[in-house]
């Protein structure tokens, strides 16, 4: 029966050992960070500010938007409840000033009632946001072969999120002596990927991060903000990532408070089941 | 265990009804004034907990089908309409895709009870086997509710599996195609996972109403494994006793539940299954969800042939040998005593089993080639055409020493460096916790009702709870079983 004990003890620690050590074939990349503040919108009473969402939609307008489509998301989206343009005044978002306004600046095509012949609208609230490219093989065509993905739920759909964003958007550095960038090409220490066939030196040493096809995108004072916010590259990329993290899932503010109450409301239940509970049971011995 | 009835329709509505179809009476003598064990513990409140997941999976699931569209181009972004546009259906989604996990916690907890107390041994056979047939059509049914919102890892996690059963003889290839509805994975496999998504569900709750059935004729089994001897001592009614321990149960695994749905909603899925369905673009890791890692891993444990039998489908016969397994489980364990609590080595070898499923689990969610810990620093591994036109490697710890053999070689023998790192593999992990798995039914069990010592019982439920003295094993086969003991079954103790 040793042997029965011996088993269960390496089985054990195995066991151990798989849970203290995960290891991973693929190249290293630098684990994504937030801004030194973090962000707002994390956390059980999580909320996102509004002046910063306002702020990363520019810079997804004026920046991300030429390259990157986010087609889940449509112009009344923007005046929701929580949502960057969200107006007390309007709670129907179709009504919205500002977001008429924003949609009204994009041109879709339609065609005319009478004639039939192909024309182009102003957009209305309930357009989508429209597409930078026509077609996948335009997009793969304007990018050197590669894809820029669409952005509407990017955050969950990338490990660490928002920081993931904003550690890409703001990680980009020059390349280490010995490594060879090809055209077309970019280095970042948090893109997930393999330098090591890049890598002129020691493999064992090879630079963390990949090789990505999209040029940083951001410069010092590249958007400017309404609200007078100094644009450096870490704000922008901090507040392009919140609109994101907003974008990817609205109503994540209403889900971290409805939570509040619905927990509060199962506590309680629990302990008055538990009081009956000993209540009924008081006279049997179990 | 169902003696006589004791339901008396009071009104004139309930007495005419009871005449006719004693509906009223089945609940009452099932859930009101059903005899239960004084005894059970917290580990026998899941088998409520379940019957709550599977109605919050039923009604969430039909909500979501009202909306859900099945087509390989609208799927996803419908699933994103559900969470955007539609009033609540975060809220709805997130329920059914974080109840199909808390199901799954569930049931693997209610099995782990089955297996700790001998529940499953005589005259409880059938209702084991009933609890393994809805077992395996959960997996089935999320399995293919996980196809459903068209992700990355719905897509290729169902191309996996479709093409495992393609590796089965004969007929492996047909079935393939019917599952697909097709020669590859589409439209066509879209909407039939839909629809049997939609079907087995409903399948599953007419097994829980034979298991239920089945539990009503045997009666409840209890921490000590000793029968029922007399109902007055050993038990308390169903109601109010196990309801409110059972509610109060409930509510505890709610809050779980709902942690995970208001403020954890992801972090059981994968990341991957927010980026859309791409077939030409195979994620580096695919994984299914957590709750079938372990089968997974020993299905990837299997990298040897036998005789003329493939690896792969020895792995396919392996995954689903580990799944069958438990349904001879009854016949496999030789002990006449069922609680394995007078079991002491029997108890060892369980606690081995658990932590096997959970290694075989992380196994399951690595790549089997990947290191757990390696032994020594890595060496650098310099590959190249020797002399004679042959592949030849050579391995190195400095680099400079690497670059200057490179150097001697000529430019056609086309000299690679490689890391080299040797350690330990999830490979072996897997295979180790895997055969442990195996070896715990087939040799275990059957081994240790014969060679094992139990530890003395209590002659009856009522006094283990009064904490009386324990007979030996002799004492007890030495009393006949009382009259309260069921018909004409012998039950092992
Ligand atoms: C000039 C076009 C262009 C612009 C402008 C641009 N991107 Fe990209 N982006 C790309 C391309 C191309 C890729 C695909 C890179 C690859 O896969 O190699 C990409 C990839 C990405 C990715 C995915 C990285 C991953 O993990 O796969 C994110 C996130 C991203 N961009 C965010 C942004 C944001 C935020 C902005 C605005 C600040 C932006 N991009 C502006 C072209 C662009
Ligand atoms: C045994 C009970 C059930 C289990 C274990 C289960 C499991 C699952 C799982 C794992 C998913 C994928 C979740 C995700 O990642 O999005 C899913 C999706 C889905 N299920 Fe179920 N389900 C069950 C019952 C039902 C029923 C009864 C219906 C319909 C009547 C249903 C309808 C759907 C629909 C429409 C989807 C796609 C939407 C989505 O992905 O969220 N399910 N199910």
């Amino acid at each position: 029966m040793r042997l029965v004990s011996a088993l269960t003890a390496c089985v054990a620690a195995a066991s151990f050992i798989a849970i203290a050590q995960p290891a991973s074939a693929e190249g290293k990349v630098l684990h994504p960070h937030g801004p030194h503040e973090g962000w707002e919108f994390e956390g059980p009473f999580g909320t996102f500010d509004q002046n910063a969402l306002q702020r990363g939609y520019k810079v997804y307008r004026e920046v991300c938007a030429s390259c990157h489509g986010m087609k889940l998301l449509s112009f009344r989206n923007l005046g929701q409840k929580g949502a960057p343009f969200f107006d007390e005044a309007y709670p129907d978002e179709n009504s919205n000033p500002k977001v008429k306004q924003i949609a009204s600046e994009y041109m879709v095509a339609a065609f005319d009632e009478e004639t039939g012949d192909p024309i182009q609208v102003a957009a209305t609230t309930v357009t989508a946001f429209p597409s930078p490219y026509a077609n996948e093989a335009a997009a793969r065509g304007s990018n050197g072969g590669a894809l820029p993905p669409d952005l509407s739920v990017i955050t969950k759909a990338r490990h660490g999120g928002a920081s993931y964003i904003y550690s890409l958007l703001t990680g980009y550095v020059s390349p280490p002596a010995g490594l060879t960038v090809s055209p077309g090409l970019y280095y970042n220490p948090f893109f997930p990927g393999d330098t090591k066939p890049q890598w002129a030196g020691d493999p064992r040493e090879a630079p963390a991060g990949g090789f990505l096809a999209m040029a940083p995108p951001l410069r010092e004072g590249l958007v400017v903000f309404d609200d007078g916010t100094a644009s450096t590259v870490e704000q922008m990329s901090a507040d392009v990532a919140t609109f994101l993290a907003w974008a990817g899932e609205p109503k994540a503010e209403t889900r971290r408070m409805m939570g509040f109450s619905v927990i509060g409301y199962l506590l309680i239940m629990a302990g008055l089941t538990y009081a009956s509970y000993r209540r009924i049971w008081r006279n049997i011995q179990h | 265990m169902s003696g006589q009835s004791t339901y008396e329709p009071k009104t004139g509505f309930t007495k005419w009804l009871d005449a006719r179809m004693p509906i009223v009476r089945l609940a009452h003598d099932s859930f009101v004034d059903f005899p239960t064990p004084k005894n059970l513990n917290y580990w026998y409140t899941f088998g409520g907990i379940l019957a709550v997941c599977l109605v919050i999976q039923i009604v969430t699931g039909v909500v979501l089908a009202m909306h859900y569209v099945a087509s390989t181009d609208a799927a996803f972004a419908s699933v994103e309409r559900i969470m955007r546009d539609v009033e609540y259906g975060w809220l709805i989604r997130y329920i059914h895709s974080n109840g199909a996990s808390m199901f799954f916690l569930a049931v693997y907890l209610h099995m782990f009870r089955g297996l700790y107390y001998g529940s499953y041994k005589e005259p409880r056979e059938l209702l084991w086997i009933l609890g393994m047939v809805i077992y395996f059509l959960m997996m089935a049914t999320a399995f293919m509710g996980y196809v459903l919102p068209w992700g990355q890892m719905s897509y290729h996690g169902a191309s996996v599996i479709t093409n495992l059963l393609g590796a089965i003889p004969l007929v492996g290839e047909g079935i393939k195609t019917y599952l697909q509805g097709g020669p590859a994975i589409g439209d066509a496999t879209l909407n039939r996972f839909f629809s049997l998504h939609y079907l087995l569900p409903f399948v599953i709750a007419g097994v829980v109403i034979l298991h239920i059935w089945a539990l009503h004729v045997t009666g409840n089994n209890n921490p000590t494994g000793v029968s029922v001897k007399n109902v007055k001592a050993d038990t308390v009614p169903f109601t109010p006793y196990y309801t409110v321990k059972d509610g109060f149960a409930i509510i505890l695994f709610l809050i779980m539940f709902a942690v995970f749905v208001f403020y954890f909603p992801n972090v059981l899925g994968h990341a991957d299954n927010y980026i859309e369905a791409n077939p030409l673009q195979t994620p580096t890791h695919i994984v299914p969800e957590w709750y079938l890692l372990p089968f997974y891993a020993i299905l990837r444990a299997v990298t040897f042939d036998i005789g003329p039998i493939e690896a792969k489908l020895l792995g396919v016969i392996a995954m689903f040998g580990s799944i069958l397994v438990l349904f001879a489980l009854p016949w496999l364990d030789t002990s006449k005593v069922r609680s394995m609590r007078y079991r002491p080595l029997a108890q060892q070898c369980f606690l081995g089993f658990v932590i096997a499923c959970v290694v075989l689990g992380f196994a399951g969610a690595n790549n089997p080639d990947d290191l757990v810990f390696k032994f020594g620093a890595d060496k650098l591994a310099m590959s190249y055409t020797d002399a004679n036109g042959g592949a030849a490697v050579r391995t190195f710890t400095e680099f400079a020493e690497a670059n200057s053999f490179l150097a001697t070689l000529p430019s056609s023998a086309a000299g690679a460096l490689e890391v080299s790192a040797s350690g330990f593999k999830w490979l072996w992990v897997a295979q180790i916790a895997g055969a442990y798995y195996f070896a715990f039914f087939f040799i275990l069990l059957p081994l240790l009702g014969v060679i094992e010592k139990p530890k003395a019982r209590p002659a009856s439920i009522a006094d283990s709870v009064h904490g009386k003295k324990k007979t030996t094993a002799a004492a007890v086969a030495a009393t006949s079983p009382g009259p309260q003991t069921t018909g004409s079954l012998k039950p092992a103790e």
